[in-house]
């Protein structure tokens, strides 16, 4: 199966960018984690749910918001050595922006079992959107390797 | 392409943009290239050097150096100086990778000596130097301990055993920003990093034995003054920053900048990534003091690294460190925002630096320079591709128009996922061994990522730089052997 996302080889020459799809702005989001998460090993199968992690956050955006959930899956690969998939995720507007609550699960990095590509060492804001598009939503990111 | 039309030509390598070309522009924006590089920049640079141009405080030039390239925020290869007293601090022109920056060691030995035992240093070298995705290092330490060597820098390293007491005068700023405050450091940011301590890192991170072959001498006096002696003579270089413990504190300030600007401050800038607030606000010398301690951090980093490089050849050659005359020739910083003294419009001023992919290139003379370095000028360690080579320059006195910065490598003209298309890692794997060239990789992509051909020619950056007066070029030098992150 084709996956949700595609990497952008038109921007940003020294780091990765991509662009996310869904048909609701849930699933661009998760396709989104995977796309980042697959910067940094090849096949994101290969990462077994054997830890369990939920993340509650919130922004005053939409963008800022997947900024947040991306910045976790970084932040997880180097203090707790994991890859991380999130699985479940909602959003819910707020007075003043957004929150969102996710669960995600996965491993600590194994490099016998885990192709590993480019440790992402950051979200950066640049170029960074989210946007209904024709068919539903769409994310662009830019993510420093 | 993409050149601006009102680009104008101030001299065979010095290209300038009006501030009449975008709204907001403070200062004119400068370009430093010759006409080929400049005719390859990607669209993104012209884009980002005149958005830079546009923060508060700004003074002389936007400039971009021959290797710039399109990054996020600043251009790679980005130099901003701001008035501190009026102007802003950007964690975009500096990075997140904070303090990422090279360091170039010697051996007495010559290629002769190291060739049949090249694989086995390699190999060894790749073992005691982590690399790759969330790797952890091998010195242990509490978080305490942690924040006091961020602290405290390069020397917290060497008072523990991981160096010389020599190296640290060999290193910009002698290993140590004063005024690093790990109380302005996030949780978070000592969670990612206080493990990492030794590591290389992945992406353009690598560690390499190169040779200095005597026709590749271009000065010889001064290359003899950096410690490079013998024909054929073995040095190895290194490129790698502050890990996961600087990526955090850069995330961690953008954040807080991004509110802070828009709402307390009233700033507007082009491009989010370039947030910022000004330097003398509560914001701005939180930031200065935390981006201090990943600077830190850096140079802790690369001086336990050297330590282990040290130990590999000691027990490989079955002698001293000292005795295989493994000096550090310098340490140079690329991705920081320092208060340095400069002239501007003739009067000697304070100014804040930013520099991101960019070198300090100080000239002969000036303070801040070890003894040994004073006639000379800096070294600048510029690393190219591992497969064209590398440089070793020297900084000069003609440097002012750029507050003496000079280029940092050899600057990326294809973007990764476009090199992954063309190159596959492990048939340049093979490649580079038919050439004499051993490489190890933690990521067979990663190294596809990093095919010489997704550069700009090395050799054009570095005449550009010395065509424009910013370093003059002293040795060339060539891998043999390479550890890619």
């Amino acid at each position: 199966m084709t996956p949700p996302y595609r990497y952008l080889e038109e921007i940003a020459t020294a780091d990765v960018a991509f662009e996310a799809w869904g048909a609701t702005r849930e699933e661009a989001f998760l396709a989104a984690a995977d796309a980042t998460l697959n910067t940094m090993v090849e096949e994101i199968g290969t990462v077994a749910p054997r830890e369990r992690r939920v993340f509650s956050l919130a922004a005053d955006s939409l963008d800022l918001l997947l900024f947040e959930l991306l910045q976790e899956i970084v932040y997880h690969k180097d203090a707790g050595r994991l890859l991380l998939r999130v699985r479940d995720l909602r959003i819910e507007e707020t007075g003043s922006g957004y929150r969102l609550h996710a669960e995600a699960t996965g491993e600590t990095i194994d490099p016998g079992r885990h192709a590993l590509l480019a440790d992402v060492k950051a979200v950066t804001l640049h170029r960074l959107e989210v946007g209904k598009s024709a068919d539903g939503w769409r994310a662009v990111v830019v993510l420093d390797v | 392409m993409s050149v601006p039309k009102d680009i104008r030509r101030i001299s065979d390598t010095v290209w300038e943009i009006p501030v009449s070309h975008k709204a907001g522009m403070l200062v004119p924006a400068r370009v430093f290239a010759s006409e080929k590089l400049l005719s390859e920049f990607d669209d993104g640079v012209f884009e980002q050097i005149t958005n830079v141009a546009t923060l508060p405080g700004i003074v002389g030039h936007a400039c971009c150096m021959p290797d710039g390239h399109w990054g996020y925020g600043f251009p790679i290869g980005g130099l901003a100086a701001m008035d501190p007293e009026c102007g802003v601090i950007s964690p975009g022109g500096i990075g997140f990778d904070i303090n990422c920056g090279m360091r170039l060691c010697l051996t007495n030995l010559t290629y002769g000596e190291v060739q049949p035992r090249l694989r086995t240093l390699v190999d060894r070298v790749a073992g005691r130097v982590p690399a790759g995705v969330g790797v952890e290092g091998t010195v242990r330490v509490s978080r305490d301990e942690f924040c006091q060597a961020v602290e405290q820098g390069a020397r917290w390293a060497v008072k523990r055993g991981y160096g010389w007491m020599e190296d640290l005068e060999r290193t910009e700023e002698e290993g140590c920003l004063r005024g690093a405050d790990a109380s302005r450091v996030s949780e978070k940011a000592v969670d990612r990093g206080y493990r990492q301590i030794g590591t290389l890192g992945s992406g353009n991170h690598y560690l390499e034995i190169q040779v200095a072959r005597a026709e590749n001498v271009f000065d010889p006096e001064t290359a003899r003054a950096f410690g490079i002696v013998l024909p054929d003579q073995v040095v190895v270089m290194f490129h790698c920053g502050s890990r996961g413990f600087g990526h955090q504190v850069a995330t961690d300030y953008l954040r807080v900048f991004l509110a802070a600007m828009r709402g307390k401050y009233g700033i507007h800038v082009p491009d989010r990534e370039l947030a910022c607030a000004p330097f003398r606000s509560p914001e701005g010398q939180d930031y200065f003091a935390a981006m201090k301690c990943a600077v830190n951090m850096s140079f802790v980093n690369r001086q336990v690294i050297l330590h282990r490089i040290r130990e590999v050849f000691s027990e490989v050659f079955g002698k001293d460190p000292k005795d295989l005359g493994m000096r550090q020739v310098y340490d140079v910083s690329h991705n920081t925002a320092k208060i340095e003294r400069h002239v501007l419009e003739g009067k000697p001023r304070e100014l804040l630096v930013h520099r991101k992919g960019a070198t300090r290139a100080f000239g002969p003379g000036m303070p801040g320079l070890p003894d040994i370095y004073r006639k000379t000028g800096q070294p600048v360690i510029l690393g190219g591709s591992m497969e064209t080579g590398s440089y070793l320059l020297a900084g000069v006195d003609t440097g002012d128009s750029t507050f003496f910065t000079t280029a940092h490598g050899s600057g990326r003209a294809m973007s990764r996922t476009a090199a992954r298309k063309r190159y596959r890692g492990r048939q340049l794997q093979e490649q580079l061994e038919q050439r004499g060239i051993y490489v190890r990789t933690a990521s067979w992509s990663g190294l596809a990522e990093e095919a010489g051909g997704a550069y700009k020619n090395v050799d054009d950056v570095v005449e550009a730089t010395e065509r424009a007066g910013l370093s003059r070029r002293v040795v060339r030098l060539l891998p043999i052997g390479n550890v890619k992150g």
